[in-house]
């Protein structure tokens, strides 16, 4: 192998970079360009990647036809959130009275509990004393 | 022309339900495309999308004016993908660790013969499916959608440095599918 002997990378090492350098996103090497300047087998392995990006590439003017419905089928679950923020903002004004409520009812409770421990507290007493 | 996209955008904000419409019927051929690159499953792809639209719907207020529509789009449709899929190979198991060997179907060809572009346009679409999900969905974003590695990382919930590693080697990847002989065999038979 003539190019790996008298140049500063191998093959091997070259290859490994040539799917990052293949887009020219990033400057290669200036050893990577040397060598592959001077070696058959790695500028064709880099036309080959340069292949593959360009038929990427190609893709993306391609775009396939989805089943009939899945525009109603977007447009209808869209109705179905705006439906449910419409309800969540209903439900939000009416949480503001409802909290209210609940602090009544609590308090209530609250107030029921302590009556009913302070009669069992006084049934015992009664027991205790008779 | 259809109408401005972004005049659409603009009204959609404004809480037209109608431009929004309008928008998901310009571009929602194209987001099923993406969704099913990445899903390579028609009932994944469609949840996708409508899963996708939900949210740019909801998240409309934070959609930059000075951004294109489509690619707002395919952040979204690839952030919902990337969700779809680890639901799916956490349920299924099914995904290949990134360096696991492929069963090779190519069919017998002459890799000089195939070089035409559109053949190899078909060729490479189908290489993509032989990735495993995780490689696929970082070189669709990257090199068919052109999104930036920064985009991709955020919407894939990985690093940059990570969203390189998995490119390059779906690169390596598919430049070994459609092209067996090494590029050594390959420029002497040239
Ligand atoms: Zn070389």
């Amino acid at each position: 192998m003539p190019a790996e002997s008298n140049l500063t990378m191998t093959c091997e090492a070259v290859a490994e970079l040539l799917p990052e350098v293949v887009d020219g996103a990033i400057p290669a090497p200036t050893a990577v360009t040397r060598h592959v300047e001077t070696c058959l087998r790695c500028q064709a392995e880099l036309v080959q990647y340069r292949k593959v990006l360009r038929a990427l590439h190609q893709l993306r003017t391609e775009v396939l036809e989805p089943a009939p419905g899945l525009f109603t089928d977007i447009l209808t679950s869209l109705e179905g959130a705006g439906e449910r923020r419409a309800i969540r903002s209903l439900l939000r004004q009416r949480r503001a009275a409802y909290v209210g409520a609940i602090a009544g009812a609590t308090a209530a409770a609250g107030a029921a509990g302590i009556i009913v421990l302070a009669s069992r507290a006084r049934h015992r007493k009664l027991r205790l004393a008779g | 022309m259809p109408l401005d996209q972004a005049e659409l955008v603009a009204a959609a904000k404004g809480g037209d339900r109608e431009a929004f419409d309008e928008l998901v019927r310009q571009t929602y051929a194209d987001a099923y495309t993406l969704a099913y690159r990445l899903t390579r499953n028609e009932e994944d792809a469609r949840d996708v999308v409508q899963e996708a639209y939900l949210r740019a719907y909801r998240g409309l207020g934070r959609f930059r004016a000075d951004a294109r529509f489509s690619t707002w789009m395919y952040r979204i449709v690839a952030n919902c993908a990337s969700t779809a899929l680890s639901r799916r190979s956490r349920s299924r198991h099914d995904d290949l660790p990134d360096d696991a060997p492929v069963a090779d179907d190519r069919p017998e060809a002459d890799p000089e013969m195939m070089a035409e572009a559109t053949i190899l346009r078909d060729r490479v679409d189908e290489a993509l499916a032989h990735l495993p999900a995780r490689l696929r969905a970082v070189v669709v974003l990257r090199d068919v959608y052109d999104l930036p590695h920064e985009a991709i990382a955020a919407e894939l919930g990985i690093s940059e440095a990570a969203a390189k590693v998995r490119l390059h080697r779906a690169r390596r990847r598919l430049r070994e599918q459609l092209f067996p002989m090494r590029g050594e065999e390959a420029a002497r038979a040239g």
